[in-house]
């Protein structure tokens, strides 16, 4: 697009009692050669007239030096055919300046902010979304139990094509083998007859559902919105099974035929199925297998007959009167024992939730139904039975044949001739116990599928599993409270017994979150806008391969796996799996990677605008790289509180600290100023990056640029990564402080003025 | 984001309440293509959540997920956003409702940049009902740090019509004539997001409230370790603002009690252990008992509790509490019975935290709407008549549920526009 930019200066909030305006806007027109208008109350109705009025006269690219971009976004955005760039004055200039401001200082940092503006007005483009050539709009769903059902059924009436692969013969998962059910809706407090047989009958007759059972997903290669499935008969291996992922050390090793191919017989992971099925998202509802309990020796599990599982209890109950394994004898009591830890741990069974209570809970009541004279035992440490739950807790405290107590239990000894000794202490009977049952009955947890199998099977460079696993036990779910649907493979949803032992109700709504999502993906992807956190962002990262070395650093890094190789090994970016983060922007030596309006040239030119006075020593310029989702706000709640924040630093937001590429960094120093900061999130196990890895990423960036700093003979302290909340709005003046004092100590960049 | 600048088309989805399920509800819908009104009864978006000073178990800034929501808001053209709004009234039927809504006066109208000056200038004083009157704002107020949208209001209760503020305002922001303001939307279904309110501390009787500054809720708990709340972010007991040395949680306050609320509250137990973490980071030493009935951290919230394992400070004791007695110094003693040994224990404590549970917002208003509700006000889901209920309206949830099932509100309401 030719523009035509126009700069204003609002002198409202204070701006122009603290700024000399005059002087400010002829840095504009002079320096930067853009006419520079000023206006009292620029987000006025009046101003915005006055900005109208030089749009309709051929204006298409505003500077608006006034408050943070965070606020009046409405009123600066005029239409999607005009640029519009804010330099924040108001929060990182004149609200931040403190009350003994210097005001030749602070005037000094507003023509920073207008010549960096004025900068990226020059530099950014109009976005352009991208398209993918066809879009398939089919969701795939793995698993047939309660999760994958539902959540077929539920994007089926949005008016979507569904297909579910089962990998058994039939329809329905666990639930086709209980006897009865939690409550799943008010008033809680009684077991409800299955539902499971009516929800398969409805996918079975729902003209959007195609059902394969007795198959499995080989592999999924593609991206969002075009999805390559290869199936394949259950237990069967096939050479298109999803290649384990093999780095570039590994693929040295096996080409000197020092390690084995872990993927030979396999097919490439960029070969392309002609056979394989199109859908445009996945629903990930593999759920769960019963956990291994026989290792609790003093529980007895897998030696003594009598003593079962809950998944084997509830598949007795189901077909009939509950009777003793070793013996076929009418059960008279049993006892359910929800903690295996002894006196030492108070914990449930691993993998557990607060299912297995509830689970125990049922089970007794399965118990008094087949013989009212029966008792049942319910042994725990800690009864789980939340929220609405409690009510269901009640009717089982209400029967009088349902024995429920905290306790220890210390082990279960069978007595010869069929029937157990339990022992347990700190009972609320204050005294220890001995129970004499006719079974007992672990409550075992639910280990998601995910924990022992890719599942997924993903054809991605970055091999065929969720990624994070670990944080979670295994368990495919996410590392956000507020997003639960967000893990690091755009367009695959999980949901049910995969992601979290839930009860069937949780099931419901959870499976059906998930479908949402799996339609709302591919509507984004249709439009040609990322999906979260940057949802509705319509930018892209282009790449200029003809300058690409192969390194290979955008394809790892990439938080999402976004990038696999072509043939020639170059990288093969998926866009509709990228979430727009910039990671393989900050990444890339070569510079080669950049969005329309957010690219390397653009950051660069900024941080150059900035004016670095090399004849006065207390003039240091701190470069300040913000995360502009958790600092950068931090900091205008700090300017919003009239914190002081150091006037020696200039801010420029950045969309994660992974897109900081190291040139940025060269930029600033080479440029004369004496530090660089990157503000931004947290991280580690309980990260808080969006973007997953992006600070973590810059830190590791960091401190490999301090050695190529060293041997420039600058200081590797010169740059540095602090982590900052965006609730970090009291101290970010002192963690920046500090930043500062640090390069005061050690003294003007010596680069200064070449 | 539009606002009530604009007309409204029809068609859309009505979601009632802006805190974290509501507008989970509603970017979820529009990000798909729906249209979605959101409203909001208080000046701000994000409810409780944006009451919290972290989120368990992670210990995140809720503020911090706020932040990208209303990133989506902002940048979302199918949202139109009301805040200081009711729905007043619902007429029609599946696939076509008629919902009035009425605007309470701001007194502020969008000429507000947010500079502050008003307040300055304001010589009255209110209540703080976001830091549960734990301190005082002018009468015209910016509702908190990160309010959405940054616009100040005018408690009427408080203002004493002076206009000083209108005077010193630049931007003809502040009207004091402005009055309630209705208007009817026309939508396809409605998603209730209303969320919940602490149970009234106060019918409590054996934990006595009134009796002592020393017993506060663990929503004001929050407040208090909040860096935006009434002491900065500093644990100080109300009143003297002593530096405790002693704490007392008091777990199911209200919650598992027939007289009370009859459920569990879901968020208590973890809510109090991540209190705990609160408190350790400011007072290491500090001595902590939580009194509670189960200790409801299942699953992965197990390792949350585990990082009290080897801390001697912290003792868990199963036992409900009986009574709390006011003591001169300003601390209380709590009483309780030790269900496991049959001990009486007598704690006294510099400061008692109740674990106060959750009560629906709509357990009143609920049925003039026309909608189901459970014994306990909740709100039972009838998605085939685009009447759906989210969050903390459907049932005692935690925050990663009531996200779930927001999202499977949104496409149950997207069906129903679809049908």
């Amino acid at each position: 697009m030719d523009k035509n930019i126009r700069a204003y200066i609002c002198t409202g909030c204070g701006i122009g009692e603290a700024l000399d305006i005059e002087a400010l806007s002829e840095v504009v027109s002079g320096e930067m050669s853009t006419e520079c208008k000023t206006h009292e109350a620029l987000c006025s109705a009046a101003g915005r007239a006055m900005i109208d009025g030089d749009i309709n006269e051929g204006v298409n690219t505003v500077v608006i030096g006034a408050c943070s971009p965070r606020v009046m976004q409405d009123e600066f955005n005029f239409g999607d055919d005009k640029i519009s760039v804010r330099a924040n004055l108001r929060e990182n200039v004149v609200w931040c300046a403190g009350e003994d401001a210097d005001a030749e200082y602070v005037q000094e940092q507003a023509a920073d902010y207008m010549r960096m503006a004025c900068t990226q007005a020059d530099k950014t483009e109009l976005p352009e979304a991208f398209q993918l050539e066809s879009i398939n709009k089919r969701i795939l769903v793995m698993g047939g139990g309660i999760a994958g059902l539902t959540a077929a059924l539920e994007a089926a009436d949005a008016g979507y094509e569904v297909e579910i692969v089962e990998k058994s013969d039939a329809l329905g998962g666990k639930a086709v083998n209980w006897r009865k059910q939690l409550p799943t809706r008010a008033p809680w407090n009684d077991l409800e007859e299955p539902s499971i047989g009516d929800l398969i009958k409805q996918v079975e007759s729902h003209s959007n559902i195609v059902v394969k059972t007795g198959t499995e997903v080989a592999r999924i290669s593609g991206e969002p919105g075009e999805y390559l499935a290869t199936f394949k008969a259950s237990g069967t291996k096939s050479e298109w099974d999803a290649p384990a992922k093999v780095g570039v050390d590994e693929q040295d090793l096996i080409d000197k035929g020092e390690m084995e191919d872990p993927n030979a017989g396999l097919q490439h992971y960029m070969a392309a199925n002609e056979a394989g099925e199109k859908f445009g998202s996945v629903v990930l509802a593999t759920g769960w297998i019963p956990a291994d309990v026989s290792g609790y020796e003093h529980l007895g599990h897998g030696k003594i007959a009598n003593v079962v599982t809950n998944a084997q209890f509830e598949a007795m109950a189901s077909k009939g009167k509950i009777t003793r394994p070793s013996d076929g004898k009418p059960v008279e009591s049993v006892a359910f024992i929800q903690s295996p830890g002894g006196e030492e741990d108070d914990k449930d069974f691993p993998y557990c939730n607060s299912v297995t209570s509830l689970v125990a809970l049922k089970q007794a009541m399965f118990v008094r139904e087949d013989n009212p004279e029966a008792k049942a035992y319910v042994l725990y440490q800690h009864m789980r039975t939340p929220g609405q739950m409690e009510l269901f807790y009640k009717t089982a405290q209400n029967d009088d044949g349902i024995f429920l107590t905290k306790a220890t239990v210390t082990g279960v000894e069978d007595k010869g001739d069929g029937s157990l000794m339990v022992a347990a202490r700190n009972t609320l009977l204050n005294e220890d116990l001995l129970l004499d049952v006719d079974m007992v009955v672990l409550a075992a947890g639910m280990v998601p599928t995910t924990h022992d199998e890719a599942t997924i099977n993903l054809a991605y460079r970055q091999g065929p599993a969720f990624l994070d696993l670990e944080l979670f036990d295994g368990y495919a779910d996410s590392n956000f409270i507020c997003f639960p649907y967000e893990t690091r493979r755009t367009g695959v949803y999980a949901c049910g017994g995969v992601r979290k032992a839930t009860t069937m109700e949780e099931t419901v709504d959870d499976a059906t979150g998930a479908a949402l999502k799996a339609i709302q993906c591919i509507e984004s992807v249709d439009r040609g806008v990322a999906v979260h956190p940057r949802s509705g962002d319509k930018t892209y990262p282009e790449f200029f391969f003809q300058r690409c070395t192969q390194c290979k650093r955008c394809t790892e890094e990439c938080p999402f796996g976004a990038l696999d190789d072509d043939e020639k090994g170059t990288p093969k970016p998926n866009y509709t799996r990228c979430r727009r983060c910039g990671t393989c922007m900050g990444a890339c030596p070569e510079r080669i990677i950049g969005f329309k309006d957010y690219n390397v040239d653009m950051i660069g030119s900024m941080i150059k605008a900035i004016e670095v006075p090399d004849d006065d020593d207390d003039k240091l310029r701190i470069l300040a790289l913000v995360c502009e989702n958790d600092a950068y706000p931090a900091l205008d709640m700090a300017a919003m509180r009239r914190h002081k924040l150091n006037n020696l630093v200039r801010f420029i937001s950045v969309r994660c600290l992974g897109s900081v590429n190291m040139v940025w960094i060269k930029d600033a120093l080479s440029s004369g100023m004496d530090g660089v900061v990157l503000l931004g999130c947290k991280f580690g196990d309980d990260y808080q990056c969006h973007f997953v890895k992006g600070s973590e990423l810059a830190d590791r960036r960091m401190e490999n640029i301090g050695e190529t700093l060293g041997s420039l003979g600058l200081e590797p302290e010169r740059v540095a990564v602090r982590q900052v909340a965006i609730t970090d709005y009291d101290t970010i003046p002192e963690v920046i402080n500090e930043f500062v004092e640090e390069i005061i100590e050690l003294g003007p960049n010596p680069f200064k003025g070449f | 984001m539009t606002d009530e600048r604009s007309a409204p088309g029809a068609g859309g989805v009505l979601v009632v309440g802006g805190g974290i399920s509501g507008l989970t509800a509603a970017l979820e819908a529009a990000e798909v293509g729906q249209d979605v009104f959101i409203v909001e009864r208080n000046p701000y978006l994000g409810g409780r959540v944006a009451q919290l000073n972290k989120y368990f178990p992670k210990l995140c800034p809720p503020s911090c997920g706020l932040e990208i929501n209303f990133k989506r808001i902002k940048n979302n053209r199918r949202i139109r956003v009301y805040p200081m709004t009711e729905v007043k009234q619902v007429s029609g039927s599946a696939g076509s409702y008629q919902v009035t809504i009425e605007t309470a006066p701001r007194f502020v109208n969008n000429n507000c940049t947010g500079c502050n000056a008003c307040v300055e200038a304001c010589p009255e004083d209110r209540s703080n009902t976001f830091n549960f009157g734990l301190d005082t704002t002018k009468a015209i107020y910016k509702p908190h740090d990160h309010a959405f949208p940054m616009k100040y209001v005018i408690d009427a209760d408080a203002c004493n019509k002076c206009g000083k503020c209108v005077e010193v305002c630049k931007y003809d922001a502040i009207e004091m004539d402005m009055a309630p303001k209705s208007m009817t939307l026309e939508v396809s279904s409605i998603v209730w997001a209303t969320g919940w309110n602490p149970y009234d501390f106060n019918k409590l009787e054996n934990l006595k409230p009134e009796s002592s500054k020393a017993i506060i809720s663990n929503m004001m708990m929050e407040r208090l370790a909040a860096p935006g709340g009434p002491t900065g972010g500093k644990i100080l007991r109300p009143g003297d603002n002593k530096e405790p040395e002693s704490f007392a949680f008091i777990q199911c306050a209200g919650s598992r009690d027939e007289n009370h609320l009859e459920y569990c509250s879901y968020i208590c137990c973890m809510a109090s252990l991540k209190q705990i973490t609160y408190v350790r980071e400011q007072y290491p030493e500090a001595k902590v008992t939580v009194f509670y009935i189960d200790l409801r951290t299942p699953g992965k919230y197990e390792n949350f509790r585990d990082r009290f394992k080897d801390d001697g400070n912290v003792h868990f004791v199963k036992g409900k509490v009986a009574d709390i007695v006011a003591n001169d110094d300003g601390g209380v003693t709590v009483i309780a019975e030790n269900a496991v040994t049959g001990d009486k224990v007598r704690e006294t404590v510099d400061l008692a935290v109740l674990a106060t549970g959750m009560e629906p917002a709509a357990k009143s208003a609920g049925a003039v709407h026309g909608l189901t509700m459970d014994d306990n006000g909740f709100i039972i889901s009838d998605a085939g008549r685009g009447m759906i209920a989210a969050g903390c309206a459907k049932k005692a949830a935690d925050v990663v549920t009531s996200a779930q099932n927001s999202t499977a509100a949104a496409l149950q309401a997207i069906q129903a526009s679809r049908r």
